[in-house]
């Protein structure tokens, strides 16, 4: 199994939500976040006093799917999350060692 | 047919006789009201008289219930332009912790000041004397439905009262602007206590009193034209605003830690609130529902135009992108500038004293201040020590005998009728109320330092004012 964490453009969001939906993808956990990388972030001016604001708004989407699905899943992100610009976001892939649903303690893939 | 031309010609003649006495105005329109211009002579039978006496008598009722609905209209607007308009501007502009504390400080104002003008305010301002009121109207006394015609003789007194007391509320008010997020609420109540009587009373009584130092046409040394508050209002509080910023210190943090305002939205919100406010209190100066009202209106409104364009486009030349901060302070900082001229001049000039004073009210709070690096958080120094220091100066160019015939009929009353002297008796009442402010409030900023204390702690000011002096919070979004 694994989980992949995307930070992503708000504004892309959901394209994003639509494209995962469509190849089969059936649960996502969605954050609003902050931060940057390299975009650093932009300047405000109010009266003329200028603030650098450097941390923007951000959308982390986390999934865990099956291994075989993660590859096509990381593809669909890719594609309908890029605008080609600065502060496009990035995505982080990593092993997940065991799920467990709650409400009945099934265990592994079939939990996801 | 002879008869229908005798009333037709008393009827006129009361009208005209009628005319009521301002705050501002002609000394000559000052006429006793319901005098009898109908003695009876051999000519006309009794019956003609008595009906031309009773049509007197409705003639004058009519005009002193126009003249009240409006005045009663105007002091509502007025008190609209503190809570919510004035609120809701400096709500906005503070960052999200104390977005209560400085709502609060306008809204005890609505309060504490009406106490006190009900006391002993009323009389301090508006009793006789040279700089201060007696104590002639202490606890109102005699302040009740007939008129004063030493200020409005066709309003009842207790109209004039209250709606000169909507002024003295939003003065203080707006000081509050220079000490946001950092001063006591105790220290605020206490100061502003003691800055109503110490520079309010004072100044409102020498420019508006009968027999006050700047009076202009009630028998002032030197005649300034303030027709409704850019001295006693706009250049008291700004003035003190800036004493208060320079005694109180930065914010902790300012000016490295960003500090922008939390919404713009109420900010806003409270800016056009201000815009309409403003018509009672500038064509409201007129003291009565006449032409010199309609004038005043259509100044006022000219004034903020002007300066929403002059600052927003100053904004855009200098960064690029014309902002709505930009465009609601400018209008703002017109209007202060347009209310000592609002009722002296014509359209045209409203216009340029609008868009003159967008500009350097701009030129004020993002150079000025930077450059000397006081705290003024709001910016009260900025927009109304500025903006009525310039529009009190202007008022002395432009104020002109057509418009208001303040020193007599036909007699030239600003720059532009040829009196330039003017210019200087504005001066004379600008730095009247600068001196007047700025070493009354330094007094009292001393008074309230040595036993209240002016500033709240450190920790609670990075805390937030709304939750350690008032123990709530403006938004608790998910309760």
């Amino acid at each position: 199994m694994m989980k992949i964490e995307a930070i992503i453009q708000p504004s892309r969001f959901e394209s994003v939500k639509d494209a995962l939906l469509e190849m089969g993808v059936e649960g996502m956990t969605v954050t609003e976040v902050r931060g940057h990388g390299r975009q650093k972030g932009h300047t405000e001016v109010y009266r003329g006093r200028e603030y650098t604001v450097d941390l923007l708004p951000k959308v982390k989407l986390e999934v865990v799917l099956p291994d075989q699905l993660a590859n096509r899943a990381v593809d669909a992100i890719l594609k309908s999350a890029k605008t080609g610009k600065i502060g496009d976001g990035k995505i982080f892939l990593s092993r997940v060692e065991e799920a467990i649903r709650i409400r009945n303690e099934e265990r592994g893939e079939s939990a996801l | 047919m002879k008869r229908m031309g005798i009333v037709c010609c008393c009827v006129l003649t009361l009208m005209l006789l009628a005319v009521p006495v301002f705050a501002q105005q002609s000394p000559t329109a000052a006429s006793p009201v319901g005098s009898s211009a109908t003695a009876s002579s051999p000519d006309v039978p009794q019956a003609v008289t008595d009906k031309l006496n009773q049509l007197e008598q409705k003639v004058t009722a009519a005009q002193y219930s126009a003249d009240n609905a409006w005045m009663l209209v105007s002091a509502a607007l007025v008190l609209m332009m503190t809570g919510p308009g004035l609120a809701l501007f400096y709500g906005g502009l503070v960052r999200q912790k104390n977005v209560l504390a400085i709502m609060m400080q306008s809204f005890v104002l609505m309060a504490l000041i009406t106490v006190l003008w009900a006391l002993v305010g009323y009389s301090l301002c508006f009793g006789e004397g040279h700089f201060i009121g007696n104590f002639q109207m202490a606890l109102l006394r005699g302040v009740g439905a007939l008129p004063n015609p030493d200020y409005a003789g066709t309003i009842p007194q207790s109209t004039f009262m209250v709606y000169q007391l909507m002024f003295a509320i939003i003065t203080p008010a707006l000081i509050t602007g220079a000490t946001a997020e950092r001063m006591k609420f105790s220290a605020t109540v206490l100061f502003m206590t003691l800055w109503f009587f110490v520079v309010y009373a004072p100044m409102a009584h020498m420019v508006w009193g009968k027999g006050g130092f700047l009076n202009a046409s009630l028998g002032g040394r030197f005649p300034t034209l303030d027709f409704a508050g850019g001295t006693v209002v706009h250049v008291t509080s700004g003035v003190s605003a800036l004493v208060c910023a320079l005694y109180l210190g930065k914010r902790v943090g300012y000016p490295k830690q960003p500090m922008p305002p939390h919404s713009l939205v109420l900010s806003f919100t409270g800016a056009c609130l201000l815009w309409v406010g403003w018509f009672g209190f500038n064509a409201g100066s007129a003291l009565a529902s006449n032409g010199l009202a309609s004038s005043a209106f259509v100044a006022t409104h000219f004034g903020a135009a002007a300066a929403a364009i002059g600052w927003s486009l100053a904004e855009w030349v200098k960064n690029g992108r014309p902002s709505a901060l930009g465009a609601i302070s400018g209008a703002v900082a017109g209007l202060v500038a347009i209310t000592p001229a609002a009722g002296f001049v014509a359209p045209m000039p409203a216009l340029a004293i609008g868009f003159i004073a967008g500009l350097f009210c701009f030129w004020m709070v993002t150079k000025f201040k930077a450059v000397f690096g006081y705290d003024d958080a709001l910016d009260a120094f900025g927009v109304h020590g500025a903006g009525g220091t310039i529009g009190a100066i202007l008022t002395g160019v432009f104020a002109q005998t057509v418009i208001n015939p303040i020193f007599g009929e036909g007699k030239a009353v600003g720059g532009l009728d040829g009196h330039w002297g003017q210019v200087g008796n504005q001066l004379a009442g600008v730095v009247m109320a600068w001196v007047l402010a700025l070493v009354g409030t330094i007094i009292i900023l001393k008074v309230v330092d040595v036993t209240v204390g002016l500033r709240v702690s450190e920790e609670h000011e990075v805390e937030g004012l709304d939750i350690t002096l008032h123990g709530e919070e403006g938004y608790n979004l998910e309760a």
